[in-house]
């Protein structure tokens, strides 16, 4: 029983350290969502990727680059309607 | 460890990016003088501005192997230092400094805070430091911000404290920057979303009323504590925050841009907002709003502004009213001036703008004024309510030529560098690298040559063809040459250097002999070797004259201040020295050498000896002898060199070495040319005068002149063979030989007179040219010729010395387009060239067009500008084989394409045919179903990747006539490559797809595929089974078909056994194996096999989007993969990488490294202090200068 609590305790702490970790019940929105803030965020933080998307799109890195942290806000649209 | 690949390649990067990602200003010297460094890439690059030339000189670069991704400067209160911060992705924050006199960075903190990787959570995507330098924050895109206090200790060091945390969980980061509060405690301001109660709200109104907040962070310095001491929503749509200065300087707050509005914004203080002005005319929608894209701050004498960059490259001056009481009562703005679309501006304290360019060159320019009193209309806040939520009449300004500014220098960008191709056109010995570069309509075609820049100062024409000239001083304490003497084959000419050059004729020298050799002797005296004997000419102009011995004549002679030596027709050699009274004395005995003495070498007297003590005697019968000229051996050999070919010109001297016994000194040299236009370096031992180290290298077929120069304070040489080259020390300290940009040259000696302290004086034909080499850093020369638009692909043609280029740039007005507007209103219509005020854009609208570039005649051929909302996407020269093998340009092109979701209304395939002079006139085209993005010849016909679908075209009278059709990708074709009947598909997600065309069943059958998704932007096939390629996240690999696949692909020619096989895993029946796999940081535009030196050994030549070009040579032994695997695991430890990144992570970011080796972290061994060397060398069980040497081999074989 000790272990288990303390598996549980160590999960939660990872899943606080680290945003995205997942969980027994971690929604396919949820999965979603995370892996295309990741992916965003990769764009962001990379600049030759996100020299190459501005190039391609012609707009300045700038411009896309708030909008790429705009589309984390929500990547894949609303959640879905929870059910009890 | 090589994971059982048996290939291996070395990694070199011959030229590095030219992106900036970010530039920041400060004294990093520690002097008064303002420097600027820049994040390129993976490197650091210090740059020093020259205030008064106008020039930005590189100092020094540093591949730290990580991405940089933000940097800042800060300053410790009362230092006058400034200290560079990095933030990368090696999840650890750097603090460096510059070192002035080691001319390095030098790390003095290394603090980590998580996992290495660009990660939404792991702070280093922005950064800010407090004005005053007491602490800086670091923050992630998401959630973590980290704030370290920074401080000095008793012994003045900087001390960096534990990070202090300002985490917020669903918290977004737009901007962040530091506030200025004077002395108070040190604030941040971060624009911020909260997305958490969005995230669970299935209405989707949370995420409609979703606010921005501007949030302050307080650092409370007695308690070490963060604390959000302010939130306050914003425009929705803000994207950028800068400092407002505080304290005694200013308000204090800060400028909040959003879409189309600036806000004043502080806490406690009304805020206050203007619009930001749109550009007026016909071709501008007047409904377009624009937004702030970046811009910088500056303070001088208590006053400052602000100039902001919106998207179009429009600068705005904005400045502040304020006072005590109500804080800013006024932000007024007026248009400044344009410049190209900055990552980062810079204003130096000289009065100079540095524009980092988001692509193409980067920019110096001078303020002329800072628009103050000018006519431009200004808008001020006061007519506009702070309120976001209010509307407002939008503001307008007429762009116009610049007024403040003017530009004085232009530092050349291949960023982005989009494609890329190795071919010889110009028929050198060496090719040419054509590439296409740019955006918008600062695009280029450029042209890069291998050779160092030269600048003529003089080019006069002779009376007759000299063979030879020299200059020379009068006395030993001048500082310039005085004397130019020219040989002809029947006279000398002098000529007198000052204010103008003109011959003189008082001066000693004999002038109805040729001349073998001119010197300034001993204190005063002047010498001259003539082919009947020595004249010695002493400053009162008495002449002593040594005659050759009857029936013989002097062939040869070498000299040096305190030494002449010279070589009779009968391979007799007579040494003279200069005794103490000034007197030449002939040493008794004559040396008798076996064949006929081609020529001999000195060297100059070391400084605080009385003479050299060697003496280099090339023969005829292809040696080099050493003599030794020590008073108690004189004359008596030393050594013996055999050489492949007679020699044809030998020069000693010492240059220095990085691989010498103590650091920064220097070794004897003894550079030796051959008449087969070989050239030799060998190191010169000064005890015992043996000759060890050669190092060769052909230069070209004529035989090689040697002369000794001074470049840049440095010794060089001057190697004369079909072209010029220079062999100097470059600023790794390695040994480089580099051609000259400057005519063939038959002879070359140093020149230095007052304009010119470091010239050099050559004879080409009948012309005496005089040239200095002013820059040793840029071994590649670009040539530039103006495009219309962002290149999209460019191809050669087959015959003849042409490029076809398509270009194309989205969300903009066509010529056609933009000339209906002009017509409809052209009384508003101003016309600013392209290049500087760039395109009038419009959503959904592209310009595109066809170029015919001739790079040799340095111009656009032909113009052939798109309609009708398509634009290219591709390109190809076919000849088709129905048309008795004509040659046609196909070009795929889409119609009203968008790309972010993917989607058009149709594509077509144009078909132009080729004129005789290499222009292209229409044919016809044909409509697909989708744009095609890859095209090529295909065994006579046409191969196109339309979408997932491949098709095989044939040419028609009205239209192309599809012949054949499969389905063999899973998103978008965007590659193809053949051999034979074989087809390399690159898919834009999913790598590369092997499949083979069988005539027989008119079939094409994909065979082999790959299990890593690879976002692949280029190929090339390197044998039939092997492909390198590279992908969108910057990784190069290469990949291999199975042999037993292979043949089997081809055994049948029906492919009815290949269609049968069973699908494996739900692809093709057989993957494709990985051999060798490196991140290169920068994306691989281009892939292909080219040779680059004359007589070098062939190698994968690369081309980055950010400007790189790069190598990947194969070894030849597995002797040598050892060694550099060995030495580049000794490289990783001794010099770790300066921003924290572990390399051989670094280098696997994506998937491990495999079987490559990389050359760029090998080089920086030259670099390492001495007793590292040691240590390494030792490891390798070879000396240093062997190991330095093996490194340099592995360039040289290839590369420059």
């Amino acid at each position: 029983m000790a272990d288990k609590l303390r598996a549980t305790q160590q999960l939660e702490q990872l899943q606080a350290r680290y945003v995205g970790t997942g969980h027994a019940d971690t929604t396919k929105y949820e999965w979603i969502s995370n892996l295309h803030r990741d992916t965003l965020a990769s764009y962001i933080g990379h600049p030759q990727m996100l020299e190459y998307m501005a190039v391609g799109t012609g707009e300045p890195m700038a411009k896309l680059r708030t909008k790429f942290v705009e589309r984390m806000i929500q990547p894949v649209g609303k959640p879905p309607e929870k059910e009890d | 460890m090589s994971g059982g690949s048996n290939m291996f390649l070395y990694s070199l990067s011959i030229q590095q990016p030219s992106s900036i990602t970010q530039a920041i200003l400060g004294a990093f010297s520690g002097k008064k003088q303002q420097e600027i460094v820049v994040a390129q890439g993976s490197r650091l690059s210090l740059l020093r501005p020259d205030a008064t030339q106008g020039k930005v000189h590189e100092v020094l670069t540093h591949d730290v192997f990580g991405i940089i991704r933000t940097l800042a400067a800060f300053r410790l209160a009362g230092s006058s230092k400034d200290y560079i911060i990095v933030g990368s992705d090696s999840g650890r924050i750097t603090i460096l400094e510059y070192q002035p006199q080691a001319n390095k960075f030098n790390r003095l903190h290394l603090e980590t805070f998580g996992k290495s990787g660009v990660r939404r959570v792991i702070p280093g995507q922005y950064l800010a430091c407090d004005p005053k330098g007491r602490a800086c924050l670091i923050a992630s895109v998401e959630k973590n911000k980290l704030v370290y206090v920074l401080n000095r200790n008793a012994q003045a060091e900087l001390t960096i404290s534990s990070a202090l945390e300002a985490h917020k969980p669903h918290c977004l980061v737009f901007a962040l920057t530091a506030l200025d509060v004077g002395y108070e405690n040190p604030v941040f301001a971060a624009l911020e979303v909260d997305y958490n109660e969005s995230d669970q709200d299935p209405t989707g109104q949370a995420y409609q009323e979703i606010e921005k907040m501007l949030v302050y962070y307080e650092l409370d310095l007695g308690l070490n504590h963060v604390v959000r001491k302010w939130a306050d929503p914003v425009d929705r749509s803000a994207n950028m925050l800068f400092q407002v200065p505080g304290g005694a300087d200013g308000p204090s707050g800060v400028l909040v841009c959003a879409e189309d509005c600036i806000y004043y914004r502080h806490v406690g203080r009304l805020a206050s907002r203007v619009p930001i002005p749109r550009r007026r005319g016909p071709t501008e929608d007047p409904n377009r709003k624009r937004t702030i894209v970046s811009g910088v701050m500056h303070k001088m004498r208590g006053a400052f502004f602000f100039l902001l960059q919106s998207e179009d490259g429009d600068l705005f001056k904005v400045t502040l009213d304020y006072n005590d009481d109500v804080g800013v009562s006024r932000i007024r703005i007026k248009y400044f001036d344009t410049v190209p679309v900055a990552s980062s501006l810079l204003i130096l304290k000289s009065g100079f703008l540095f524009v980092a360019s988001e692509t193409g060159n980067h920019n110096f320019y001078q303020f002329e004024k800072l628009g103050d009193d000018d006519d431009e209309t200004e808008f001020n806040s006061e007519d506009f309510s702070a309120d976001p939520s209010d509307s407002y009449q939008p503001i307008y300004f007429q762009p116009r030529a610049p007024e403040n500014l003017s530009l004085v220098e232009s530092m050349p960008s291949m960023n982005p560098l989009i494609d890329c191709k190795v071919a010889n056109l110009t028929d050198e010995d060496a090719p040419q690298i054509y590439t296409i570069c740019g955006s918008g309509a600062r695009s280029t075609f450029r042209i890069l040559k291998h050779g160092l820049e030269t600048t003529e100062i003089v080019s006069s024409e002779l009376p007759g063809v000299p063979s030879a000239v020299w200059t020379t001083k009068l006395t030993n304490g001048d500082e310039y040459d005085a004397y130019i003497v020219l040989s002809f084959t029947n006279g000398t000419l002098v000529l007198s250097i000052g204010e103008t050059v003109e011959e003189v004729t008082d001066t000693g020298f004999l002038s109805s002999a040729t001349t073998l050799a001119v010197q300034q002797l001993g204190e005063d005296a002047l010498l001259q070797v003539h082919p009947k004997g020595i004249r010695h000419i002493r400053s009162d102009r008495r002449v002593n004259e040594w005659p050759a011995p009857q029936h013989r004549s002097i062939v040869a002679a070498t000299t040096n201040s305190r030494q002449v030596v010279v070589a009779l027709s009968s391979g007799e050699i007579v040494y003279f020295e200069m005794d103490s009274d000034g007197q030449l004395a002939e040493y008794e005995e004559k040396k008798e050498m076996t064949g006929t003495v081609t020529c001999l070498s000195l060297g100059e007297v070391p400084e605080g000896r009385l003479r050299s003590s060697f003496l280099a005697v090339g023969c005829d019968d292809s040696t080099v002898r050493i003599l030794s000229l020590d008073p108690d051996s004189t004359l008596e050999s030393k050594s013996v060199q055999a050489l492949t070919s007679a020699p044809s010109a030998l020069c000693i001297m010492s240059m220095p070495d990085s691989a010498s016994e103590s650091s920064n000194s220097s070794t004897l040299y003894l550079h030796i040319g051959l008449y087969s236009g070989v050239y030799l370096r060998t190191v010169l031992d000064t005890v015992t005068g043996e000759l060890t180290d050669t190092r060769t290298r052909f230069l070209g077929p004529k035989p090689v002149k040697i002369s000794p120069v001074i470049v840049q304070g440095q010794p060089a040489v001057l190697a004369l063979s079909s072209r010029p080259w220079l062999g100097y020390n470059d600023n790794r300290g390695q040994y480089m030989l580099t051609p000259l940009t400057y005519p063939a040259l038959e002879w070359g000696w140093t020149f230095s007179s007052e304009q010119c302290p470091e010239g050099m004086v050559g004879i080409q034909g009948q012309n005496l040219r005089i040239f200095a080499v002013e820059k040793l850093t840029d071994n590649l020369q670009q040539e530039t010729i103006p495009l219309s638009y962002t290149p999209r692909k460019m191809i050669k043609h087959p015959e003849q010395p042409l490029f076809y280029v398509i270009e194309g740039d989205c969300n903009t007005l066509s010529m056609a387009t933009k000339e209906g507007l002009i017509e409809k209103d052209p009384a508003n219509h101003r016309d600013l060239p392209a290049e500087d005020f760039g395109y009038s854009r419009a959503d959904g609208h592209w310009a595109s067009c066809i170029s015919v570039i001739d790079p040799l005649g340095k111009e656009v051929l032909q113009k052939i500008e798109l309609t009708e909302n398509e634009a290219a996407f591709s390109i190809a020269i076919v000849s088709f084989s129905s048309q008795d093998d004509q040659l046609f340009l196909c070009v795929g092109t889409g119609k009203n394409v968008t790309i972010v979701p993917r989607s058009s209304t149709c594509g077509y395939i144009h078909i132009y045919r080729f004129l005789p002079n290499g222009t292209i006139e229409f044919v016809h085209k044909t409509k697909v179903d989708s744009p095609p993005m890859a095209l090529l010849a295909f065994q006579g016909r046409l191969l196109a990747g339309t979408g997932t679908t491949l098709r095989i075209f044939d040419l028609g009278l009205r239209q192309l006539l599809r012949k054949s059709q499969a389905e063999v990708a899973a998103n978008l074709i965007v590659g193809l490559q053949t051999q034979g009947s074989r087809i390399i598909i690159s898919d834009i997600q999913e790598s590369i797809t092997y499949a083979v065309f069988k005539h027989a069943d008119n079939k094409i059958i994909p065979f082999g595929d790959d299990m890593v998704p690879r976002w692949t932007t280029a190929t090339t096939m390197l044998d039939y089974e092997t492909t390198a390629g590279g992908d969108k996240f910057g990784n190069f690999w290469i990949l291999r078909c199975p042999k037993k696949a292979s043949e089997e692909s081809d055994e049948d020619p029906a492919g009815g056994h290949l269609l049968h096989e069973r699908s494996y895993l739900q692809g093709t029946p057989n993957r494709l194996e990985l051999m060798a796999h490196f991140f290169t940081q920068d994306i691989p535009t281009s892939v292909q096999r080219a040779q680059l030196v004359a007589g070098g050994r062939e190698a994968i030549v690369w081309s980055g989007f950010q400007g790189t070009i790069g190598l990947m040579v194969p070894f030849v032994s597995r002797e040598d993969v050892d060694f550099f695997q060995t030495l580049e695991q000794q490289m990783r430890t001794e010099d770790a990488p300066l921003a924290g990144r572990d390399h051989l992570i670094y280098r696997g970011y994506y998937v491990p490294v495999k079987g490559v080796v990389d050359g760029d972290l090998c080089e920086r061994f030259s670099l390492l202090p001495r007793d590292r060397k040691q240590m390494i060398a030792g490891e390798l069980d070879r000396s240093v200068r062997d190991v330095e040497r093996k490194i340099a081999d592995m360039r040289s074989r290839v590369a420059y």
